[in-house]
C-alpha cells in the first residue's frame, strides 16, 4: 500500500493557447475521421499533471500549483494552463 | 579564445561541436557538466543538439532549470558570448534567453534531412565570414523545430534585425516548401537583443569536413573563431 499525503490534489490541465497550431489534435481528429466517427470540430490535445500537495489550506494549495505551473508545467508563450483542487484520497 | 560545451543527460551532438569547435579555434572547448556553474575564463559557451532529459514535459523544459544556466544567465548578462543548437536553442528559448519557442514540427514528422539557410546579416560574431544573404547547406534533425512566438515579438526581431538565418529554398528565394518545419516567417535562428546569443535548430556543426560531405557549416565557426581571437 502506498501512503498518501495528508494534503490536497492538484490537478493542472496544460493546453496549447487558442491560435498556436496543434498538429496533434490535428492528426488525432484526422484518425478518429478514419475510424468513421462523423462530425468532429477541432481537435486539441494538452496534458494533465497531477500533484499531491502537503499543503492542506486551499488558497494556498491552488496559488503554489499555479507558481507551477506558470515557471515549469506550462510554457505561457504557447499554453495556457488551469489549476484545479481535489481532495488527496 | 576559450569555448565551453554544456553536456546535459539525453542530449548527442557534443562530439561533432567539439569537432567544430576545434577544427576553426584550434583548441578543444572545456566540458561542462548541466550541475556545474564555473563558466570563468570562458569567451562562448554552446549548448549542443540531443534529447535532454528525454524531452520530458517539453524540449528543454528540464534543462532550463539546470544549476548551469544560472551561471549562463549571468555570463550572458556580462556580454559572453552563447550559442544553442537544436535542442540547445529550445532551451534557450525555455530558459527565456531568446524570445518564443519551438513547436512540434507542423506535418508532425521528425525531419531528417539537409536544409537551405539564408544568412540574414552578415556583421556578426556568428556570420563575419559570410556575405548578406549568402545561401547554406545545413542538416537538420529535429521534431520540434516550429519556431513560434506572437506577431508584436516577430515584428520586434525582424525590425531590430534580429532573425540570424531563415530556411529558402536553394536559390536564396522564400519557399513554403523550403520550411518544412512550418516556422514563423520561416525563421530558423534568432539572436538576442545584443547579437551576443544566438539559438538556430540546423546543424552547422555537421557540415565543416569535406569527408562528411561539405564545409558549408565552416564559416560560422570561422566567424566565431575569428571575432573571438583575442
Amino acid at each position: 500500500m502506498t501512503l498518501k499525503a495528508p494534503g490536497l490534489k492538484a490537478i493542472v490541465t496544460v493546453m496549447l493557447k487558442p491560435g498556436v497550431l496543434d498538429p496533434q489534435g490535428r492528426a488525432i481528429g484526422h484518425a478518429l475521421g478514419n475510424l468513421g466517427f462523423a462530425g468532429i470540430g477541432e481537435v486539441r490535445a494538452g496534458k494533465v499533471i497531477e500533484l499531491e500537495l502537503a499543503e492542506t489550506d486551499p488558497v494556498r494549495a491552488q496559488a503554489q500549483a499555479e507558481e507551477m505551473a506558470r515557471r515549469l508545467l506550462a510554457n505561457t508563450v504557447i499554453e495556457s494552463y488551469a489549476v484545479r483542487l481535489a481532495e488527496n484520497i | 579564445m576559450r569555448a565551453g560545451l554544456v553536456i546535459f543527460p539525453g542530449i548527442n551532438r557534443e562530439r561533432d561541436m567539439a569537432i567544430a569547435l576545434q577544427r576553426s579555434t584550434g583548441h578543444a572547448p572545456r566540458m561542462i557538466w548541466h550541475r556545474d556553474t564555473d563558466l570563468d575564463g570562458l569567451d562562448l559557451v554552446v549548448l549542443p543538439g540531443g534529447f535532454s532529459h528525454g524531452d520530458y514535459l517539453r524540449c528543454g523544459a528540464m534543462a532550463a532549470q539546470s544549476p548551469v544556466m544560472g551561471a549562463i544567465r549571468a555570463h550572458a548578462a556580462r556580454g559572453g558570448y552563447v550559442l544553442g543548437v537544436c535542442n540547445g536553442f529550445q532551451i534557450l528559448t525555455e530558459a527565456h534567453l531568446l524570445p518564443g519557442a519551438l513547436l512540434r514540427n507542423a506535418a508532425l514528422r521528425f525531419l531528417s534531412m539537409d536544409c537551405h539557410l539564408r544568412v540574414e546579416r552578415a556583421d556578426t560574431a556568428f556570420t563575419a565570414r559570410w556575405q548578406p544573404n549568402d545561401v547554406f547547406r545545413a542538416p537538420m534533425a529535429h521534431g520540434d523545430g516550429n519556431y513560434f512566438a506572437d506577431d508584436d515579438t516577430l515584428d520586434r526581431l525582424e525590425g531590430e534585425g534580429r532573425v540570424a538565418f531563415r530556411y529558402v529554398a536553394q536559390d536564396g528565394t522564400l519557399d513554403p516548401r523550403a520550411n518544412r518545419n512550418g516556422s514563423a516567417r520561416a525563421i530558423a535562428g534568432i539572436y538576442s537583443e545584443n547579437l551576443r546569443v544566438l539559438g538556430l535548430m540546423p546543424h552547422p556543426e555537421d557540415l565543416v569536413d569535406p569527408l562528411l560531405g561539405g564545409e558549408d557549416g565552416k564559416p560560422l565557426f570561422d566567424s566565431i573563431a575569428n571575432a573571438l581571437a583575442a
